[in-house]
């Protein structure tokens, strides 16, 4: 037995220390990032790793904004599409995830599994004949078109039903008929509350990929005024920034400091999310 | 009221309700996606071009992105790219995941462990990708100052020129970004496992060694199968890491399909119909893969009671039959 717990003891041990190291791989690059932003251009250049904050924020910022880099405009644009995105998304997805548990119709396997087979589909391969749609009506530069296409998410339908089908019994939906309840008001007023918590893990994830989208804007935006945080982002790769380390550094912790200090925030809600998100074995 | 109340059909509320998602999907999706195809037949190319005609030889554009040695070499990094990155971080996910859920002893600060290994995956990609440019920068990038004070090299080395290492810096990231991610999915397969199997395991004395192997791997297969089809699809469609890390470079080395379609339709001469070709090419292969994971996930229970109604089937006719039979004899 003695030797046993010494040799769980030295397993501990070991894991432990290669977690460590993970997790350092993890933080470095974030960190550079956050502490480089602090430092001038002259200092980084000595010294490209500092775990020091210098005193150079305020410079480094006017650099940054000096140039066509302006994070608000692609913060706010950003922030339009992936709330509105969402929110139809979520919307949208439980709705047709009603339609396909409480009712019977006829085409009803037949279009959840035309929405199973779909589902896999990134919209990225099929962006050529997107783009040409697009843009013969005019709405290259149109947030609208960015948000408009999550009303039709079919892994979010395939999720939502998943989580609806024990959740929801058609018991009450049956009693609420009874009581005179108007459909969507059923719907509205009683299977949105319950869907609750698989609404908030899918928005999360909705949110963040729109949030992260770079392929459809880079494509459909070309108005400096529509750009979103992603495109802002891809700006600090060209030649304007060339030796401006310090302004570099900052434009990229100015566009994940917002990102990590919400994930830190909700990670346990995010992780328990991933976790659930796999399909069930 | 009541007969009336009874004899009323929902059914029109089924098609009501999944009306706004057909209408959505037909306009965003189906017709792009029928576009697209169409496209890759024409002539449509030259920027804020939007008429077309077919092509004489309907499969030239194809045929000129198939044979392209820019589009072979894409596709050959496309594949490398995502089987490097792929094996690594789905060994790394199931050492965390087998060390995380081992029964025997808990790790101090797992949870902690846990949200910061997933951290990459949340932030954006784009950011990551000009990040570790400039973490690799030269001649004094973060890279080569911590080499050149740990003595490593002698001098700041311009890594990113070099092909290999800027394909091994693109896989790096990869790994580094879904690691977690996988890793998360997996503890949560292998908590789905009832805890009968392993106390059964170990009254039988199995090693931990062996418990993992012949207990929790045949038990998350389903799941593993599930992480290898995303991950091969995202793994298809990787896009954001090479172009904005090095642009596809050096000498196309980071080329990846996406990038390559991407500058085909939205840079040079604006191939959109060659553009359109190539996307075609990747579709049908990733609706091969999702086809299959389809036939995987297809509702288990259902499929076997099909199974077991077939059986009763044929059971009765081979009954009938052999009921014929008797009656003739």
């Amino acid at each position: 037995m003695k030797k046993s717990d010494n040799h769980h003891y030295l397993a501990k041990t070991l894991i432990f220390i290669a977690c460590i190291i993970l997790a350092i791989i993890s933080l470095f690059p974030f960190v550079v990032m956050l502490v480089n932003a602090t430092r001038s251009t002259t200092q980084i250049q000595q010294h490209a790793v500092s775990i020091i904050p210098s005193t150079y924020f305020s410079n480094n910022l006017k650099i940054l904004l000096g140039k066509s880099f302006n994070p608000a405009v692609g913060f706010v644009n950003s922030m339009i599409i992936s709330v509105c995105a969402t929110a139809l998304a979520t919307y949208f997805s439980t709705l047709t995830a009603y339609g396909l548990v409480v009712y019977d119709w006829r085409l009803k396997r037949a279009y959840f599994s035309f929405i199973m087979a779909v589902m896999m589909i990134p919209a990225q391969i099929t962006m050529i004949g997107f783009y040409q749609m697009v843009y013969k009506i005019h709405m290259t530069n149109n947030l609208s078109m960015l948000i408009l296409p999550a009303i039709a998410s079919p892994s979010m339908v395939f999720f939502m039903r998943q989580y609806m089908q024990p959740a929801l019994s058609l018991e009450i939906v049956q009693s609420a008929r009874i009581d005179g309840a108007k459909e969507f008001y059923i719907f509205n007023k009683i299977a949105l509350p319950i869907m609750k918590p698989a609404i908030a893990t899918q928005a999360i994830f909705s949110f963040v990929s729109s949030w992260n989208n770079l392929f459809t804007p880079l494509i459909l935006l070309t108005d400096q005024k529509k750009y979103t945080l992603p495109i802002m982002i891809s700006l600090l790769r060209g030649d304007i920034y060339k030796t401006e380390y310090g302004a570099v550094y900052l434009g990229l912790s100015l566009t994940a400091l917002p990102l990590i200090i919400v994930y830190l925030a909700l990670s346990k809600y995010i992780i328990a999310g991933v976790a659930l998100g796999s399909v069930k074995g | 009221m009541k007969t009336k109340k009874k004899n009323f059909s929902y059914a029109r509320y089924g098609y009501l309700f999944c009306l706004p998602f057909t209408i959505a999907y037909l306009i965003f999706s189906a017709y792009p996606t029928l576009y697209t195809a169409i496209i890759g037949f024409t002539d449509l190319k030259g920027i804020g071009k939007t008429d077309w005609h077919f092509l004489e030889r309907p499969f030239d554009n194809f045929v000129t992105v198939l044979t392209s040695p820019t589009f072979q070499t894409a596709f050959k990094n496309t594949v490398f790219l995502w089987v490097s990155n792929f094996i690594p971080q789905l060994l790394l996910a199931l050492l965390l995941a087998a060390w995380f859920t081992d029964r025997r002893f808990k790790i101090p600060g797992e949870g902690v462990f846990k949200v910061l290994f997933y951290m990459p995956n949340i932030i954006t990609a784009a950011t990551i990708a000009i990040l570790f440019n400039a973490l690799f920068g030269y001649p004094m990038g973060p890279v080569n100052d911590l080499m050149t004070r740990f003595g490593l090299i002698d001098q700041p080395y311009n890594f990113l020129v070099k092909k290999n290492i800027a394909k091994g810096v693109v896989i790096f990231i990869q790994t580094w970004m879904w690691y977690g991610y996988t890793m998360v999915i997996l503890i949560s397969g292998i908590l789905g496992i009832s805890p009968d199997i392993f106390e059964a395991a170990e009254v039988d004395g199995a090693t931990g060694w062996q418990t993992f192997w012949h207990v929790t791997l045949p038990n998350i297969r389903t799941i593993l199968l599930f992480t290898l089809v995303t991950s091969l699809i995202g793994g298809l469609n990787m896009f954001d890491i090479p172009k904005l890390f090095l642009m596809g470079g050096p000498d196309n080395a980071t080329l990846t399909t996406g990038v390559f379609i991407y500058n085909q339709a939205f840079s040079g001469s604006y191939m959109y119909n060659r553009a359109a070709a190539a996307s075609m090419f990747m579709f049908v292969i990733i609706c091969a893969v999702s086809a299959f994971l389809f036939f995987i996930l297809r509702d288990k229970d259902e499929a076997k009671l099909q199974k077991i109604v077939r059986q009763q089937e044929k059971e009765m006719r081979r009954r009938q039959k052999e009921l014929a039979k008797g009656g003739k004899a």
